[in-house]
């Protein structure tokens, strides 16, 4: 109970539930992904997420740069020159696809401008609901809890503030609102799920780039898609954040990439920041007793 | 009343969750939160407005207010799935900067004007009887019948109704305005 | 959704990926079961980014790539033989007097250097043997009498039918007469060969390879092959053609009428569909019935002479005619008065977007609606759109937002230059706010046809009204001011059948006007076009749709899920005609009438019942057995044989050669567009001979392979926006996704001019010049023709004055040629880039002035 590292079978049981669902999250298959940035404005409009500036920024059609407070769903586009060799298409059906960038490289079709082939990556990234959320485990008010549904949710209503969570996250997820002062992530639409519902994002992706479901259900259907790309002799497809054996236990929401994980901004190997708050153990006591103040606190200040 | 038993921190230090990371530190809020959706007034189908897809929406009303447009799952064209632009249905209907009075300019005018909007269609239907008139023509140089008009011009109707569209050309049409055209030329 | 039936999808003159994302879904579904994807495109898109190959090509050299094809196809015999004996016009002899782009070094037989139009008579196919007493008439017809019209603007009113024909002519059908359509094909694409493709397209042979075995090997029998394609091909001076060359390939490769197989017309408006089909274009009427021409048209039955009793469904167009007018006039609409056909008005020539606003510009056209666009930017040349809108009277513009066409007067850019003072715009202009889609209930038609009805959820704010309030409300109070008239002029318009109950908001019901569409009969709605008749006692507003009303219930507001269904969902909205979603789908079978394979079954004849069944609405007559001959003097759908599955076109057939009705040839021949840096690799004419031009001195063309403006340039949409901005720029969440016009450009060209990432740059055409932000990027390519390499930038045309991001409209570079089928224009041009910002006020109209001078521009424009 309440491990802070390491394989979990059951995150929410872990929390404290009693008999929970099953755990929810995302499996976003970069393979098919079209960078249409749907997911983005669904998110927005459902969690009424404010716009975060307009601003070109020049990394490629991504103007809104990487994911914050006020952006819970951040497309990455990578163009990458020179992919992996072509393979035959003059016969049906052996297309490529996901990897099928790799079908722009020719040697005949370089030219002697200097211009290179391209691979156009696209990615929806989004917090990784970790099996051990550091964010979690540093929030000093229980703003950021874990639901019954294995995710990790930010509680506007408890949130202060304080900001511990923003460089507790190995992946840079978490962002504070400036003009609001409290921090912002993804909540894996946690009012939607509680009524069945998809959350946001994964309803509207027009190629089912974002899946969302039972974690085991995702993890097998990634391992499925990655055993075909692979046998379609796409050797760069890799899952991410789908090994529970991990520094972070495993994400809730994990990802099949075409490529190193560095490529689209990601940590190539994520480790829970507070991986080594268990030899604190003995000190949760005292920690506990930091809480009561806290928690006081807020619940003092929302009834004022 | 504050129901202490259900403070975070009693739930933490009496329940499973002693890490007071989940079961104990879920807020009021949290217990009760509800999509918003749940307690819509009503949902009506829709079309989405955008590209000529035609994805199926739900758009979800409250106290006469459009609180969410999403993606309708039956629809056999989309699956409920919407792109940006249709994810973004809501904002369009309910954008601040959406221009709800007539504005008006004067000839040589440089700024808007108020106008009523029953004034305004009346003087709009002035006008197009005056410059109708203005430039009918019977026939054509060899004296072939042309009965139109060439003085008033309408662009616009790829994204309107199919009943609207047919009401414009047919009132235009009666009116012997021939120049009628729009994006689907374009 | 039957894209996903697809073994293999050519997607060319779309960036469906981007422009239609969640139908790209079925793409990708397609792509999933095996299905290859190709792209062929300018630029290296989101679609290219998970095609299986993406091949780039030169903006508007179309028909060379897709004329490569059909020579390979053709050269190797790997057409679908039986398909296309069959089914197509191959074995029709053409008559000796024609004359191929090969003998007339790129132009067709029937070319009048005058007019600069074609006389299409010699295209014809060579009369039957034996010919009927029609046929005899018929000819007869086309030798002494009146000519058959050949006006531009006559080849688009047959849009959805094909010209009528005279008679079904004579056949060859083992393809080796000399002047048989198989064999005149062979000779004319001959030199489409891959070498001419290299140098024209900038497509190596090896790419053009793979792209001909993919489509070879996914034909056929067994498997099928689907094309996309959106204004990538519409908007060319040779658009139309590149259209024809596509659809002469699927029916070679006997896609057409198929499963998985067609030639998927990627609409872009949410209705553009329906305002097509119920048209507010100026050539048409509801159904594509032709509105009628001064010089030809003065009765009803004039008017219908041409289709009328040809063999076929336009055959019975007066029925069609009669119940529109019908509708349009009520009881007013009488056999004794041609019902009313007199009060429709006639058409003296060009009546397109275009040539009106030239029209404003030269004091010919005083008022202007504009109902939900934005000219300002989405139309080609921006300014001379802006300068005809100040040189109006008064201009209504109903819309959401305070869009561009809406404030020229105020802010426009010929404002900042000085080309305009405010305070000298005579333009009276009312702005009235309209409804959204969720403040009015009606249908939209979608891309693949289908009607869909709206319910409304919220009444609109303010003075937001809907387009049908507006227009039942503007002709209520038109009719009551000329109601005391006695003028024959307004007797149209007091007769004219507008009785539209309305609710306590002053909102007319728009099922009303459905119903209206629909037609209706003594018996109350009427099922379908066949129960249109030709002596007044139907009425319907559009042919086509009959049937969307059926049995008094609104069709189109059907919504039973997907997953209560097959994968046709025939009770998912309603789908014209007939709630047919595939048309031609009786090529689905073989002549015999049996499927062409088990995987590819659609459509069939089932000898025990004697009809035609499948998992579709047949798209034939019902109980017409394979076998059937017509007889000699049937007319209409009678005439119709039983291996005939073009039902609308005059002989049933599939037109390889369209021996009329096609303005400029009877085959696709590839042209430049009007503005080119390269000469034409396949002929000795330049451009589309045909081409229809613009002149006024807002619209000068940049001269080809002029080294003042030497680069090409090409203009599209991008996913976080819609066409000219005015729903997606006011609104943060999508303005954020892409906040700023910028342009793409290879890194070759970025040397060449010395364009740095992230920073300013010019483009400057002959009309003007814009500037944007540089993206240099290897999704742009440098494209090799022979011995040197063509630059193509590419510019999203989103942008404008207004809104929450702001920016030069891309459409302000654009010039005006215009396909002479259709009237649309060229999106690409030339141009030249250089570093840094833009000249502003007084300083830029000289800038652009200089240009046209060291280019050796003419002032007046393109004469």
């Amino acid at each position: 109970m309440g491990r802070l590292s390491g394989p979990l079978h059951d995150v929410a049981q872990d929390a404290g539930y009693e008999q929970p669902p099953p755990r929810m999250g995302f499996f976003t298959d970069t393979s098919v992904c079209i960078g249409c940035k749907a997911c983005e404005v669904a998110c927005k409009e459902w969690n009424e997420v404010p716009e975060d500036g307009y601003l070109l920024t020049g990394m490629s059609y991504d103007n809104t740069q990487a994911l914050s407070a006020s952006t819970w769903r951040h497309v990455a586009f990578v163009e990458k020159a020179d992919g992996p060799a072509l393979t035959d298409l003059g016969m049906p059906g052996v297309g490529l696809p996901g990897a099928a960038t790799a079908g722009t490289v020719h040697e005949d079709q370089e030219t002697a401008s200097g211009d290179s082939a391209v691979r156009w990556l696209m990615s929806s990234d989004v917090c990784k609901h970790c099996t051990h959320a550091a964010c979690l485990d540093v929030c000093p008010t229980g703003s950021l809890f874990r639901t019954e549904f294995g995710t990790v949710v930010v509680q506007p209503d408890i949130c202060n503030g304080c900001g511990y969570c923003i460089p507790a996250c190995p992946y840079g997820v978490i962002g504070k609102r400036e003009d609001d002062g409290r921090a912002f992530k993804c909540t894996l639409c946690y009012d939607r799920l509680k009524e069945g519902q998809k959350p946001a994002c994964a309803q509207a992706c027009p190629t089912e780039s974002i899946q969302f479901g039972e974690l085991d259900v995702l993890r097998e259907r990634a391992d499925a898609r990655l055993a075909e790309l692979h046998a379609q002799g796409v050797e760069v497809a890799q899952l991410y954040g789908r090994d529970p054996e991990d520094g972070v236990g495993g994400d809730g929401a994990f990802f099949l990439l075409l490529d190193e994980p560095e490529v689209y901004g990601l940590p190539p190997d994520p480790v829970v920041t507070t991986r080594d708050l268990g030899s604190m153990w003995r000190h949760v006591g005292a920690a506990a007793a930091v809480l009561v103040g806290v928690g006081i606190a807020s619940f003092a200040g929302k009834r004022g | 009343m504050v129901d202490f038993l259900g403070w975070p921190l009693v739930r933490q230090l009496t329940g499973a969750d002693r890490l007071g990371r989940g079961a104990a530190a879920q807020s009021p809020r949290s217990r009760d939160l509800e999509p918003r959706t749940r307690s819509a007034d009503r949902v009506v189908d829709s079309v989405c407005p955008f590209c000529a897809v035609g994805c199926g929406q739900k758009v979800f009303v409250k106290d006469g207010r459009v609180v969410q447009i999403e993606g309708n799952p039956a629809s056999p064209i989309s699956r409920g799935r919407l792109c940006p632009k249709g994810s973004a249905s809501k904002q369009l209907v309910t954008s601040p900067t959406r221009v709800t009075t007539v504005r008006y300019r004067r000839p040589h005018g440089t700024e808007w004007e108020d106008l009523d909007l029953d004034t305004a269609v009346d003087m709009i239907a002035d006008r197009v009887i005056a410059t109708r008139r203005q430039f009918w023509r019977w026939e054509d140089e060899q004296g072939r019948r042309t009965r139109h008009t060439t003085g008033f011009a309408s662009l616009g109707g790829a994204t309107l109704d199919n009943e609207e569209n047919y009401l414009m050309k047919k009132l235009y049409t009666a009116l012997g305005a021939i120049q009628i055209e729009n994006q689907a030329r374009i | 959704m039957d894209l996903q039936n697809a073994d293999c999808i050519l997607i060319e003159g779309s960036n469906m990926a981007e422009a239609h994302p969640v139908g790209f879904q079925w793409v990708m579904e397609a792509k999933k079961r095996g299905a290859t994807v190709i792209h062929v495109d300018p630029r290296f898109t989101r679609t290219s980014a998970v095609a299986d190959l993406h091949v780039p090509i030169r903006a508007g050299s179309d028909i060379a790539f897709l004329g490569g094809l059909v020579n390979h196809v053709l050269s190797n015999d790997l057409d679908f033989r039986e398909y296309v004996v069959a089914y197509t016009n191959a074995a029709n002899i053409i008559t000796e007097d024609f004359a191929d782009t090969e003998d007339l070094e790129g132009l067709f037989s029937g070319w009048d250097p005058e007019t600069k139009r074609y006389d299409p008579v010699s295209w014809h196919y060579e009369p039957p043997a034996r010919m009927s007493d029609d046929d005899v008439a018929n000819i007869e017809d086309v030798q002494d009498g009146e000519p058959v019209s050949h006006e531009a603007a006559q080849s688009d009113t047959h849009g959805s039918g094909g010209s009528p024909l005279p008679w079904k002519g004579r056949r060859d059908e083992t393809l080796q007469h000399p002047r048989c359509v198989f064999q005149i094909l062979k000779r004319h694409f001959a030199r489409y060969t891959p070498h001419m493709v290299e140098e024209t397209c900038g497509i190596p042979a090896s790419e053009f390879a793979k792209v001909a075995d993919a489509l070879v090997a996914n034909s056929g029998r067994e498997r099928t092959t689907a094309f996309c394609y959106a204004v990538g091909w519409t908007h060319h001076s040779t658009g139309a053609q590149m259209i024809r060359t596509s659809a002469i390939l699927q029916t070679l490769l006997g896609n057409i009428g198929r499963p998985g197989g067609g030639i998927l017309a990627l609409r872009g408006h949410a209705s553009i569909q329906g305002s097509t089909d119920i048209p507010t274009l100026f050539n048409i009427l509801p159904g594509y019935i032709p509105m009628p021409l001064a010089p030809l048209h003065q009765s009803l039955d004039a008017w219908v002479e041409d289709d009328e009793g040809k063999a076929g469904f336009w055959g019975n167009i007066r029925s069609y005619s009669v119940s529109l007018l019908k509708a349009y006039w009520g009881d007013a609409a009488t056999a004794e008065n041609d019902f009313c056909f007199d009060y429709l008005p006639r058409l003296t020539g060009d009546h397109s977007t275009y040539a009106t606003v030239k029209s404003m510009i030269d004091g010919g056209c005083k008022g202007y609606f504009i109902v939900g666009e934005n000219p300002a930017v989405g139309s080609a040349n921006g300014k001379m759109q802006r300068l005809g809108m100040a040189n109006l009277d008064w201009l209504v513009v109903r819309d959401l937002q305070m869009i561009e066409s809406a404030t020229f007067w105020k802010d426009g850019p010929e404002i900042e230059t000085g080309e305009l003072v405010t305070e000298e715009i005579g333009t009276e202009v009312f702005f009235l706010p309209a409804a959204t889609h969720v403040e009015k209930s009606g249908s939209f038609t979608q891309t693949q046809r289908m009607l869909q009805w709206r319910d409304k959820a919220v009444e609109p704010p303010g003075d937001c009204r809907s387009e049908l309030q507006f227009y039942v409300d503007l002709g209520n109070r038109i009719r009551e001011k000329l109601a005391d008239s006695t003028d024959e002029m307004d007797a149209p318009v007091l007769e004219l059948a507008w009785d539209y109950p309305v609710d306590e908001t002053g909102e007319p019901d728009g099922e009303s006007v459905l119903r209206e569409v629909n037609g209706t009969g003594p018996d109350g709605a009427v099922s379908s076009y066949l129960d249109l008749k030709p002596d007044g006692s139907t009425a319907c507003g559009c042919w086509i749709y009959a049937g969307v009303y059926a049995d008094e219930v609104n069709q189109a507001r059907r919504r039973k899920p997907h997953w209560e269904q097959d994968q046709v969902a025939a009770e998912w909205g309603w789908v014209w005609p007939a709630n047919r979603r595939i048309l031609y789908n009786r090529a689905s079978a073989a002549p015999d009438g049996t499927p062409w394979s088990e995987r590819k079954k659609y459509v069939w004849w089932d000898p025990e019942q004697g009809r035609w069944v499948g998992k579709d609405v047949p798209d034939f007559v019902p109980d017409r057995a394979p076998d059937h001959t017509p007889a000699p003097d049937a007319h209409g759908p009678d005439a119709i044989g039983g291996q005939d599955p073009f039902v609308m076109q005059t002989d049933g057939k599939a037109w390889l050669f369209a021996p009329l009705g096609v303005a400029d040839g009877p085959l696709p021949a590839h042209y430049e567009p009007a503005e080119s840096p390269v000469a034409n690799p396949l002929y000795p004419v330049q451009s589309n001979p045909g081409r229809r031009s613009l002149k006024t001195p807002s619209n000068p063309i940049n001269p080809s392979r002029s080294e003042v403006f030497p680069y090409v340039f090409t203009t599209y949409r991008l996913t976080e926006h819609h066409t000219a901005g005015g729903m997606s720029r006011t609104l943060p969440y999508l303005t954020e996704l892409q906040p700023e016009p910028f342009c793409e450009v290879s890194p070759r060209l970025a040397r060449e001019r010395g364009l740095v990432h992230g920073e300013w740059a010019t483009i400057i055409s002959a009309r003007t010049a814009i500037e944007a932000r540089v993206l240099v990027t290897d999704r742009l390519r440098s494209l090799r023709l022979g011995d040197r390499f063509v630059e193509q930038v590419g510019l999203p045309y989103h942008w404008g004055g207004n809104g929450l991001s702001t920016g030069d409209s891309a459409n302000d570079l654009v010039n005006v040629t215009m396909d002479p089928n259709v009237f649309i224009q060229d999106k690409v041009g030339t141009c030249d880039v250089q570093p840094g910002r833009r000249p502003r006020g007084p300083a830029l109209v000289e800038y652009v002035a200089q240009y046209r001078r060291r280019a050796g521009v003419p002032e007046e424009g393109d004469l």
